[in-house]
């Protein structure tokens, strides 16, 4: 028995097509990915994400626990801001990639992928010992919706009852709280998965049927319900890395070519020990055996995850861990593990696909950038 | 609910069939709106080529989709006699009108007597 988002029975109501994603029933597509895909980049899309978990950290050493936690420099998120971080292991491989939102001074909620938050949420615990923290599983009670796309913040303000400027002169990575229409109270956030301009929306599970209504509503032909289909080419077009993919237990934040969310600290701005910190200051000095390089292709096949990267002779040298037809681009697209000797922009390497050999480019990351 | 046209049969494999099933008999074979609604947007087809021996259970082909990659079984045996061109410019054809798009025709080898009803076909899939 799979888990229903609190949204479940608008997916229904607009015919979406549903998997299986991570033990929840989730809509894959609704109309068409590539209708959806294109409705992001040009309009607004609007997704379910309450599949995603939400972890509350509170307390007097809320800041101190995070520091020792996660990779990242949490104390230095300012109040209302964001900030992309991961959970690694003590041998420096990825647990999950978090966004952590600070909401007070002793208060953050980290969002992790749905197939991992129970991992994430034991990790926490086991490290919050001897921290003055309490730590609250929210999944259940909270629902986030976003709205994504260049039209996301006209149609946000006008779903806002109270304070609507706050939605235009909101960063990038930053959340504010808000009320919307219909005396509904929301957290939003200027953050995404699209690479697009686009607003995370974290409501309660019991609002949201109506938030969902409220942004189909205001959006009108702006806006289109968009499935998990169409977030994974959106996401892939612009270089972000999906959790079992291009990350996992067996990758640290370099070889993903992300070591820059890893915060040492220097003289001036010391950081203490966290879990995970010898190991990945090793990974960072040693030479690097492989880096995640991006795929483009002139044919028709696209690579997908888990096909060999091949050299000249036939011999696997590095591995496909996202690719697809890509909408924007036209053309095939994908991201790879390759050896170094290979990872230069312009290089041509095999992929193995389906036992038939396909060239494709190699190019900097991300392939698609908004303009 | 995907639609199951009733004078069509249906392999296990999510191809339908259309035509007389007997030894000789010429008959169009396309993917059922149920597989190609699992596959989403269709963007490549490969099918065989003219004059191909296809055998029946066997792999043919391949569609494409954003979403993944699908391979694509004969459901019959026998010589292809036709492939539709359409599909190399517009796959997405598929996608609007699966049992409208077929993909290849075949003229039988042995005569086909083990596809599926729709009615047998629609249990499969529910």
């Amino acid at each position: 028995m799979s888990l229903h988002s609190p949204l479940h029975d608008e997916h229904v109501a607009l015919g979406a097509t549903l998997v299986d994603f991570a033990g929840w029933s989730m809509p894959v597509r609704y109309s068409g990915d590539i209708a959806e895909h294109n409705a992001v980049r040009t309009s607004a899309g609007l997704f379910d994400l309450s599949h995603m978990g939400e972890i509350s950290v509170r307390g007097a050493d809320a800041v101190d626990f995070l520091e020792y936690a996660v990779v990242g420099r949490m104390g230095a998120v300012g109040l209302g801001r964001a900030k992309y971080t991961m959970i690694c292991a003590t041998d420096g491989g990825v647990i999950d990639d978090l966004v952590v939102y600070r909401r007070d001074w002793d208060h953050f909620v980290i969002v992790a992928n749905a197939s991992n938050k129970d991992t994430v949420l034991a990790a926490l615990i086991e490290r919050a010992d001897g921290f003055d923290v309490d730590l609250d599983d929210e999944s259940a009670s909270i629902a986030l919706i976003a709205v994504q796309g260049p039209a996301s913040e006209g149609i946000v303000t006008a779903m806002t009852a109270r304070d609507a400027d706050n939605i235009a002169a909101l960063p990038y990575y930053a959340a504010t709280h808000v009320v919307l229409t219909g005396d509904i109270h929301a957290f939003v956030a200027r953050t995404g998965y699209t690479g697009e301009d686009g607003f995370e929306l974290f409501v309660s599970a019991d609002e949201a049927p109506d938030v969902w209504r409220l942004a189909i509503a205001t959006g009108g032909d702006a806006i289109i319900p968009c499935g998990l289909s169409s977030r994974d080419t959106l996401r892939l077009e612009a270089g972000m890395p999906l959790y079992g993919q291009e990350l996992s237990r067996d990758t640290t934040p370099f070889d993903a070519g992300l070591g820059r969310v890893v915060v040492f600290g220097s003289e001036a701005k010391p950081r203490g020990t966290f879990v995970g910190r010898d190991a990945l200051e090793a990974a960072r000095d040693a030479a690097p055996t492989r880096v995640l390089v991006g795929l483009v292709g002139e044919g028709r096949r696209s690579p997908r995850t888990g096909y060999p990267v091949v050299d000249a002779d036939g011999t696997e040298v590095g591995i496909v861990t996202s690719g697809a037809p890509s909408p924007t681009l036209g053309k095939p697209i994908g991201m790879a593990y390759v050896p170094p000797a290979l990872a230069d922009p312009g290089t041509i390497v095999g992929i193995d696909v389906r036992g038939r050999r396909e060239e494709m480019t190699v190019a900097a990351l991300p392939l698609y950038r908004r303009t | 609910m995907a639609m199951i046209p009733e004078e069509l049969v249906y392999s296990s494999e999510h191809e339908w069939v259309s035509g007389d099933l007997g030894e000789g008999d010429e008959v169009s074979v396309g993917i059922t709106e149920h597989a190609a609604d699992a596959l989403g947007d269709i963007v490549y087809v490969e099918g065989p080529s003219l004059g191909d021996t296809v055998v029946a259970g066997e792999v043919c082909g391949e569609l494409e989709s954003t979403k993944a990659v699908s391979e694509l079984y004969s459901p019959v045996s026998g010589t292809v006699t036709a492939v539709n061109e359409k599909l190399v410019a517009a796959p997405e054809s598929i996608n609007a009108d699966a049992y409208g798009a077929w993909i290849f025709k075949v003229e039988l080898s042995a005569s086909a007597d083990d596809l599926l009803s729709s009615e047998a076909y629609g249990e499969l899939t529910a």
